[in-house]
């Protein structure tokens, strides 16, 4: 009756090959590796990028362990932290020539020393948490209001333009906080410019306030454009933190959404905090001027000349040198948005730049006065000005829409766009939460946790083995399989590993055991009752399991309810706490009953079984089994 | 070996009201710490900056105290943190400086009397997220409480349910109480212990109440408390060696996990061991005066076949 059949020991056998195989790359540890990622958008890493690698490194002598291409990035592994910093700066000097405009970030990083047979088949170690590797950790909370009231700043500048353009006169465009107010004269324009705003302004809708004599026209941001705004104000918060991020030569960043206006930034082995709070806050600056046009400037763009007085000299991204006014014209605040596009006749791709009310004003009279001039947008960065474009002014422009194309290709436009953009964060960001771990707090977790599991593991087993004897040891192999289960998922998930996690695994073992208690008891039970040696496993196993999945259970919805509800080092906890259950479920019963049956199940006159002493309270001798 | 050689049951259920008035008083006396003393809430709740740092030598408490508060900081904790050359220090959320600012200057101010204080370790918390954990605290004790009291209410009556989380709520309330007399600092991995622990003392109380349902089924001429004291002796050595083994887990975090998890074990161990007193004493006691019968629980008459008779594996079961 305790046999098994042959499928269920080929679940067992593939659990634990698959098991072994998972956990397997979490025993070779980690060697000093250096990173190359791209530091642009642009930037591709493909095969090329590698053989550049591979060439630096061969120029500078040094033979890395593994180099390899690996999605968005080539990794070089070596044998000591010597090579690797060596080698960092040989790459570095071949492939980012000049550094205050790197292509690519070179990073160092710590690489698993797993064979590449077992990272082809995905198996990669668990992925440590900051308190266990040591780095900062940050949560942003956007502004989402500023991002709508600058929204709607700019709606009102659009709308203004618009009122012009179909000739409605009005008598004042205000923004009061988020909502736009238009008074009018009489009711038939407010009627015209209500229909303008259902026609060209999606994104506001409309309500008509009798304000005593005067005609006025509330428009506010329509809840769903509200939600577009936030969601896109987010999302080119986090493309502008990447882009700072990828200053900082880390290797593996994490940007994440949490939740609707925040975002998580980890930077593993990032210790610098002050640099990284520094780089993450900075605002990139935007400035218009225009070009000095005058023989001299000629003179000095050309290099044969000095630079005027009042002018000063910045490249453009190609490398050509133009000279510029100190005047500056506008900055960036007055840039509402920038998108790429294609002109409407000629059909070129182009840039589309928004402005403000104010912005608008000066835009047009700078404009007026300078037609078939130069004007030079300039991006500003860590006090370093680059020339982003530097278009002739073809005619006067009002209305705030401004439109930069001509020589231009669509990743071009594109580009520019993404700088004009990413100079400045849609809404500003305040750091809500922050850590920072030490590089030596995070190995000393690693030690401690591992300590914790490892001895609590041992004396768990040994006492086991001593009280239950033979099926102690059953046991036992079944704990030591949880635990290897519990790796393995959590390799193969690449869920994050951290020092509450690990914690969670101890503690797991620790209730995973009872499932094993429970059946031996309920074993001693039956032979105390007199049933027979093979009888009593099997009622045993058979009657333990309603009680074991019952008390799994409600372990279980308390681990789902700290996986729902909570944060940070919560949730590393409850993700270790679920799975943990779930794996001991199967290792606990399943696993432990093969053992079992594999050991006992053949043996068709069993007589006694080895579970230590079972007591029988009439005799008052104790009856030694086996 | 064996270590429970229980010759008759014991009869538990005759000091059933001994146990709750025993239990009452804790639970009062915890309240009562709970409300006057308050817990002493990590920064993660109350928002401010934490610092670790770390000497050469041991620690001088004073001076760094002294350093810090010229600094012009108020509220200012320090104290050690797991060994003499580590030191914590707390300070509370201050309006118009930034936590780089704060953390910056502190260290700044250590460094200029000790060079080799180093830091191991900054957090700052936002005002805004501190009140947002304690309410997501809430929500998943509730989210706890109401699943595991449905979940029960199905698979066994709702009697055994209202016993059950009375018991372990009154475990959760005693660990709370000891936080706040001993003025242990509750974090969030407190907090997860703490709720681990409900789910887990829990599970104590099914398996008694498991077996409970058993012995109606079986033992047709007993009584509710012959039922009841029949199934916890049945269950007593499970109950120690399960715990005992989970507290062995657990000595370990407490003994080798070093500071970061020092209070989480202790809040474990005292959750283990309330867990046993509660399951034991209180949750069969409170069923037994809810009233469970016989017929709660064997539903339809006659208890559901456990073997399957065609089977040609199924043996004679006692």
């Amino acid at each position: 009756m305790n046999r098994y059949p042959v499928w269920k020991y080929v679940i067992i056998v593939i659990a634990l090959v698959v098991g072994g195989l998972y956990a397997l790359p979490n025993f070779f540890g980690e060697s000093p590796a250096v990173q190359v990622s791209g530091a642009k958008p642009l930037i591709k890493i493909d095969s090329g990028t590698l053989v550049q690698v591979q060439a630096a490194l061969k120029t500078a002598g040094i033979e890395p362990d593994l180099l390899t291409l690996d999605g968005a990035s080539v990794k070089a592994r070596f044998n000591s932290t010597d090579v690797q910093l060596k080698a960092k700066d040989a790459i570095q000097r071949a492939l980012v020539p000049d550094p205050t405009n790197p292509s690519y970030v070179v990073a160092l990083n710590l690489l698993s020393r797993s064979p590449a047979w077992l990272s082809a088949l995905h198996a990669a170690p668990m992925y440590l948490g900051l308190d266990l590797r040591g780095g900062v950790h940050f949560m942003l909370q956007v502004d989402m209001q500023a991002a709508l009231t600058k929204r709607a700043e700019s709606l009102s500048g659009d709308l203004r333009t618009s009122l012009r353009e179909k000739n409605i006169r009005h008598s004042g465009i205000n923004r009061v906080n988020q909502t736009i107010e238009v008074k009018f004269r009489d009711a038939a324009t407010l009627a015209n410019a209500r229909a303008l705003i259902q026609d060209q302004f999606a994104d506001l809708q409309t309500v008509d306030v009798p304000d005593g004599a005067e005609f006025k026209l509330t428009a506010s941001i329509r809840p769903e454009a509200a939600r577009r705004i936030q969601d896109q104000a987010l999302k080119q918060n986090i493309t502008t933190l990447h882009n700072r991020i990828n200053e900082l030569g880390v290797a593996e960043p994490v940007i994440q959404q949490q939740g609707l206006d925040r975002i998580v930034v980890q930077l593993p082995g990032v210790q610098d905090t002050a640099k990284a709070k520094d780089i993450l806050g900075r605002t990139a600056t935007l400035e218009v001027r225009m070009v000095d046009e005058s023989a001299d400037a000629r003179a000095a763009e050309l290099g044969t000349g000095m630079v005027p007085f009042g002018s000063e000299r910045y490249l453009e991204r190609n490398g050509q040198a133009v000279i510029v006014k100190k005047q500056v014209i506008l900055t960036g605040e007055n840039l509402t948005d920038a998108q790429p596009g294609f002109d409407s006749q000629t059909q070129e791709p182009s840039v589309n730049l928004n402005l403000d009310a104010k912005g608008t004003r000066i835009f047009r009279d700078v404009t007026r006065e300078n037609v078939g001039k130069r004007m030079a947008i300039l991006l500003f960065e860590k006090g370093k000005g680059e020339v982003v474009t530097a278009p002739v002014i073809r005619t006067e422009i009002g209305g705030g829409r401004v439109q930069i194309s001509g020589r231009m290709t669509t990743v071009e436009a594109n580009d520019t766009a993404l700088l004009l953009r990413a100079g400045s964060l849609a809404a500003p960001m305040e750091i809500i939460e922050e850590t920072t771990i030490g590089p030596s707090l995070g190995a000393e977790n690693i030690a401690k946790g591992f300590q914790s599991v490892a001895w609590g593991f041992l004396a768990v087993a040994i006492f086991m083995c001593v009280y239950y004897m033979l099926f102690g040891i059953f046991s036992s192999i079944a704990l030591a399989f949880n635990l290897l289960l519990l790796v393995a998922v959590l390799s193969m998930l690449q869920a994050t590993l951290t020092l509450p996690g690990m914690a969670a695994m101890a503690l797991v073992l620790g209730m995973a055991i009872d499932a094993n208690v429970l059946i031996n008891e309920r074993i001693r039970e039956e032979l105390r009752g007199g049933a027979s040696a093979q009888a009593a496993i099997h009622t045993g196993y058979d009657r333990a399991w309603a009680t074991i999945f019952d008390s799994n259970i409600t372990t279980l919805i308390a681990g789902l309810a700290l996986l729902a509800f909570g944060s940070g080092p919560v949730r590393g906890f409850a993700v270790v706490h679920c799975l943990g259950i779930m794996t001991s479920m199967f290792s606990g019963v399943f696993f432990s009953r093969g053992v079992v049956n594999f050991w006992y199940g053949r043996k068709n006159r069993l007589k006694t079984v080895s579970i230590g002493t079972i007591w029988r309270p009439d005799g008052n001798t104790a009856i030694k089994a086996q | 070996m064996e270590f429970f050689r229980i010759k008759r049951d014991i009869p538990f259920m005759r000091h059933a009201l001994v146990f709750n008035i025993i239990s009452g008083l804790t639970f009062l006396a915890a309240v009562f710490f709970l409300f006057s003393r308050g817990l002493h809430l990590s920064v993660e709740f109350t928002g401010g900056t934490l610092l670790e740092v770390t000497y050469a030598q041991p620690a001088d408490l004073g001076g760094v105290r002294g350093a810090v508060a010229k600094l012009g900081f108020a509220d200012v904790q320090v104290q050690n943190f797991g060994t003499a050359r580590d030191v914590l220090i707390r300070l509370p959320a201050q309006k118009g400086v930034s936590s780089a600012q704060q953390s910056n200057q502190v260290m700044a101010a250590l460094q200029a009397i000790d060079p080799s204080a180093t830091m191991r370790r900054t957090e700052f918390v936002g005002p805004q997220v501190g009140d947002e954990l304690a309410a997501d605290g809430l929500k998943a004790l509730a989210f706890v409480v109401v699943g595991i009291m449905v979940y029960l209410a199905v698979r066994f009556e709702w009697k055994f349910a209202v016993a059950a989380i009375i018991a372990n709520l009154h475990d959760v309330i005693i660990i709370l109480g000891f936080f706040a007399f001993f003025q242990w600092e509750f974090s969030l991995p407190v907090l997860a212990a703490v709720l681990a622990v409900l789910g887990y003392s829990v599970n104590e109380s099914v398996v008694i109440f498991d077996r409970i349902r058993e012995n109606f089924r079986r033992y047709r001429k007993m009584n509710t408390v012959e039922i009841i004291n029949s199934a916890i002796t049945s269950t007593i050595s499970r109950t120690i060696i399960t715990h005992g083994s989970t507290q062995m887990m657990v000595l370990s975090m407490l003994l080798f996990g070093g500071a970061t998890l020092h209070y989480f074990a202790l809040a474990l161990t005292i959750g283990i061991l309330f867990g046993i007193y509660s399951s034991v004493f209180v949750a069969a006691a409170i069923a037994m005066w809810l009233g469970i019968t016989r017929e709660d629980l064997v539903k339809g008459g006659v208890a559901k076949k456990e073997t399957d008779p065609n089977d040609p594996n199924a043996g004679a079961t006692v």
